[in-house]
């Protein structure tokens, strides 16, 4: 076991079919290698949009799938070789905030149920007071009453109430690392800026990492220390967050970070944008930079998949374009 | 008024009607809408931004009820049509972009098909080749080959799916556009792309567009002017520009300080507490329990939406006690 290592992603490659026709099937994620350490709770960003492989990412993390190539470790342990009590381990301290919070509730349940059976599971609480309390400070730190959702049924809360009762439940277990797949798309804008405070807090006083999956540029910006920015399954580009975000250097996180809906109508969008049909199509051809087809400074060199070179700024980028500057070897750690 | 108003609602009122008590979704809402204007509508979920489309296009179901007001079209009150002549109403003159309208598309019947469906519903004496024409040039508009026509929704990716959305929405060019959402669930990059289709298209048949949404930065990408919702009511509505650069209303203030920047990396002010339960509103104005400045008069008495500066419009005691 490397020291201080918490969860690791080992040149990960997931791929989904695959037939005879067909042998590689759709790679939605190809050697990816992201380490998150014990000593270090940081918060990293996974961006890009959807079809990039950042929700797959996600349920790597979370052993809901097993990669089809490379290996995802938990404190030394790969995922799927784990005894029962680290397996168990690993369920309390490694937990999920999901996109849609439409799908994470059975509707013949109220949000009790939810809160409580982490509770009972992990025994969290003596008694059924305590229990409540529980549950209710947990509701308060994601600014909601709890005369308000308990006993209530998921079709009475509105989606961003829902969401925030998810994010309340993870609360309550204190896990190490949470993987949050978009955990504030849903949730308007005033609450919104709570909870990435609330998320920060629990990295700054609890010590927890987060792996934050996001299309959301601007609130990765404000919350992350590293950013990977995903492209159909590759990574582009990876470094400190405010470098990235404030100077993008492979085309494609530049189109991205440009695409951003400023909220100042002093700076709007600029020039016109073209989404070429054939990039539509998933699977297809993994040879080249992927890219290429959409990217306006492609060059011959571009047929061939690029290697991770220092980007301008001390990020890496898989680009052609900072050639002159070196490869990184070891980028992603 | 110099300009006459595309659309012009006054004093409209939406509630549902739950067991014994009425919860006032669209509380007395005034606003005009100008040809070639976009009119960003934002507010939190449950504010009642979507009971407002929903009642404009007249497709609200029980238990929301129209209580009273008006909606002025070129020149009648569509809230007071009679079924058939509201059906005429509907696309032609006003059309919906819903909410996760790719979502709407109908899985088994291709594109053609469905775009023809609403041509037929208004214009019966249409040729075949005439309607074929029609919806290759609207396909065109909104950036997509002829080839989709021919294609089933699966077929199309989310970005293009929303965009035969918006050909379909302006198939018989619409005086006034009602777009709930547009782009909720779409990356950046398509989301930009889709916004810029839209505008396009808006501005050719210089339709007054009404956006719905709560993305303040898609406001000030698109919108000419923005109107805030808070629990049921307007509480301002300001030029963009004004509104980014000196908003009015304590509520509309925090909004901007909540937003993420991706040029500067600041601690972000969230708003204090939450939306109230439109079943028990506090007294006087709505906002006052989360509101940094308010005073006892805020507690009070309910605030009305009043010109404060120019064209600008703010409910507020404070603001309007500074402006006399």
């Amino acid at each position: 076991m490397k020291a201080n290592q918490l969860l690791e992603f080992d040149n990960v490659t997931m791929a989904f079919g695959g037939n005879k026709r067909n042998p590689d099937g759709v790679v939605a994620l190809e050697n990816l290698n992201l380490l998150i350490r014990d000593d270090e709770p940081r918060i990293i960003a996974i961006a890009g949009e959807s079809g990039s492989g950042k929700t797959t990412l996600a349920r790597l993390g979370l052993a809901m799938i097993k990669p089809t190539g490379g290996r995802v470790i938990y404190r030394g342990r790969d995922l799927w070789e784990m005894a029962n009590d680290e397996r168990r381990e690993y369920r309390r301290e490694v937990q999920a905030i999901f996109q849609d919070p439409f799908a994470v509730y059975n509707p013949f349940y109220t949000v009790d149920r939810l809160l409580l059976t982490p509770i009972r599971t992990f025994k969290l609480a003596k008694d059924r007071a305590q229990a409540r309390q529980l549950m209710q400070e947990a509701l308060d730190k994601v600014g909601l009453r709890a005369g308000e959702v308990l006993g209530r049924y998921p079709h009475q809360l509105s989606g961003g109430q829902r969401q925030r009762i998810v994010v309340a439940r993870s609360l309550l277990l204190q896990p190490k690392i949470i993987v949050a797949d978009e955990p504030v798309s849903m949730i308007d804008a005033s609450l919104r800026a709570n909870i990435l405070t609330k998320l920060k807090e629990l990295r700054d006083d609890f010590g927890i990492s987060l792996l934050y999956i996001t299309h959301d540029l601007a609130t990765a910006h404000q919350i992350s220390d590293q950013i990977y920015i995903l492209y159909r399954g590759r990574v582009v580009e990876v470094g400190d967050a405010t470098t990235v975000i404030q100077n993008p250097q492979h085309p494609y996180t530049q189109l991205l970070v440009s695409s951003i809906p400023r909220p100042d109508p002093e700076r709007r969008w600029e020039g016109t944008v073209e989404i070429p049909l054939q990039e539509l199509s998933p699977g297809g051809d993994r040879a080249g930079c992927l890219f290429r087809h959409r990217c306006p400074q492609r060059m011959d060199e571009c047929e061939t998949t690029p290697a991770d070179y220092l980007g301008g700024y001390g990020q890496t980028v898989a680009c052609y374009l900072y050639k002159e500057n070196g490869r990184i070897r070891d980028a992603m750690q | 008024m110099s300009r006459e108003a595309a659309l012009q609602v006054n004093n409209l009122r939406v509630s549902y009607m739950t067991g014994d008590q009425e919860v006032k979704a669209v509380d007395d809402l005034t606003f005009s809408l100008y040809p070639g204007e976009r009119l960003g509508i934002v507010g939190e979920s449950g504010s009642g931004k979507t009971t407002l489309a929903m009642a404009l296009m007249r497709l609200h179901k029980p238990p929301a009820y129209i209580m009273g007001g008006e909606a002025i079209l070129d020149g009648g009150d569509i809230l007071a049509l009679e079924r058939e002549d509201m059906r005429q109403t509907r696309w032609s003159k006003l059309s919906l972009i819903p909410q996760g309208s790719m979502n709407s598309l109908n899985p088994v019947v291709k594109i053609k098909h469905q775009m023809a469906d609403a041509i037929e519903a208004h214009e019966r004496g249409w040729s075949r080749g005439r309607i074929a024409k029609h919806i290759g040039e609207l396909l065109g508009r909104v950036g997509l080959p002829d080839s989709v026509a021919e294609m089933y929704p699966h077929e199309l990716s989310g970005g293009m799916k929303q965009r035969v959305c918006i050909a379909l929405a302006i198939i018989l060019e619409p005086s006034v556009i009602i777009a709930d959402e547009p782009t909720s669930a779409l990356d950046v990059v398509v989301q930009r792309v889709v916004m810029q289709t839209l505008n396009d298209v808006q501005e050719q048949l210089n339709a007054a567009m009404i956006i719905i949404g709560h993305d303040m930065g898609l406001m000030a990408q698109s919108a000419d002017r923005l109107a805030v919702m808070y629990a049921g009511k307007l509480v301002e509505v300001s030029p963009i520009r004004s509104f980014f650069s000196d908003p009015q209303h304590p509520y509309s203030k925090l909004l901007i300080s909540s937003l993420p920047s991706p040029e500067e990396k600041r601690e972000l002010a969230g708003i204090p507490g939450s939306q109230p339960s439109l079943l028990e509103l506090p007294s006087g104005c709505a906002f006052h329990p989360r509101c940094p400045v308010a005073v006892d008069r805020c507690r009070q008495e309910i605030p009305l939406l009043r010109n404060v500066a120019g064209d600008r419009r703010a409910a507020c005691h404070l603001v309007e006690e500074q402006a006399s």
